[in-house]
């Protein structure tokens, strides 16, 4: 790896949610990635910083940039999902009237990240929290 | 069409003149449920929404879009307008509804 950014995002945080994934943007405009690996990126990035801000207690967003891929993690500290397979049907969401107003809880947030990534891996304890990989080929 | 094309329509205002109105509308779409847009409106399009809070700036700066319409006359929140002029996103509103918006894209032959 030769390259990593880390942003934190905290739960509830809705009015500047979105400034990890626009920084990681800039970031890989600068570095010269093509704008069809970044559009991907910009997707799945934001709805795992979403998620975040929506659904967890706070995590952070890792980005690692390599050679030949890109590495974006999403991590958290809870609560956790209790069944991976539902949570990741599209149109599936537990989130409340206030998001749903916004636009958010479509339940199609973890769908459209799989959809862009080129690798997925979703892994989650109840209690200890949601760990998210994603890599594309650059 | 660009942006300033449709502006000449004075069925449209735009809410932040500062940003440049100079960008050309590619295509259209409408959609409420941020997800969806996220997943399927082109880059370079012209966004109707009827969401007015400051994260559809987010969503039109990561798709690259060349405005945000809102329809039907909603207000929009001073946060967003903020985050549209340091984004460069124009945001123009209008008292047609989306539906009538999409007419007059279609006829520009967008
Ligand atoms: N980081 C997370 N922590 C806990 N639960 C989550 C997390 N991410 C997603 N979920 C759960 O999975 C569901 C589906 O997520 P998603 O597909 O992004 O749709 P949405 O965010 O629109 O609900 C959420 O409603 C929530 O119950
Ligand atoms: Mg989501």
């Amino acid at each position: 790896m030769s390259y990593e950014l880390v942003f934190d995002v905290e739960r509830g945080d809705f009015d500047t949610a979105g400034e990890a994934s626009r920084k990681i943007k800039r970031t890989l405009q600068q570095l010269g990635i093509s704008n069809k690996v970044i559009r991907k990126v910009s997707i799945a990035g934001y709805e795992g910083e979403m998620n975040l801000a929506i659904h967890s207690a706070g995590g952070k967003i890792i980005l690692e940039v390599g050679e030949e891929e890109l590495v974006l993690t999403i991590e958290d500290t809870g609560p956790g999902i209790a069944n991976i397979d539902l949570a990741m049907t599209a149109g599936w969401s537990t989130a409340g009237d206030e998001v749903r107003q916004m636009g958010f809880g479509a339940g199609m947030g973890l769908p459209n990240m799989k959809n862009n990534a080129d690798n997925f891996q979703i892994s989650s304890k109840i209690g200890e929290g949601t760990k998210i990989v994603m890599k594309f080929l650059v | 069409m660009k942006v300033s094309g449709l502006l000449e329509n004075k069925e449209f205002k735009c809410l932040n003149p500062q940003v440049g109105i100079e960008g050309v509308i590619k295509s259209g779409y409408v959609g409420d449920l941020l997800s969806w847009v996220m997943a399927n409106a082109g880059n370079g399009c012209a966004w109707v929404t009827i969401q007015t809070h400051v994260n559809i700036i987010a969503v039109a700066t990561l798709l690259e879009m060349t405005c945000v319409i809102i329809p039907e006359g909603a207000e929009v929140e001073e946060s967003t307008l903020e985050r549209a002029i340091i984004e460069d996103i124009p945001i123009l509103t209008t008292g047609l509804n989306a539906y009538e918006v999409c007419k007059i894209l279609g006829n520009a032959g967008i």
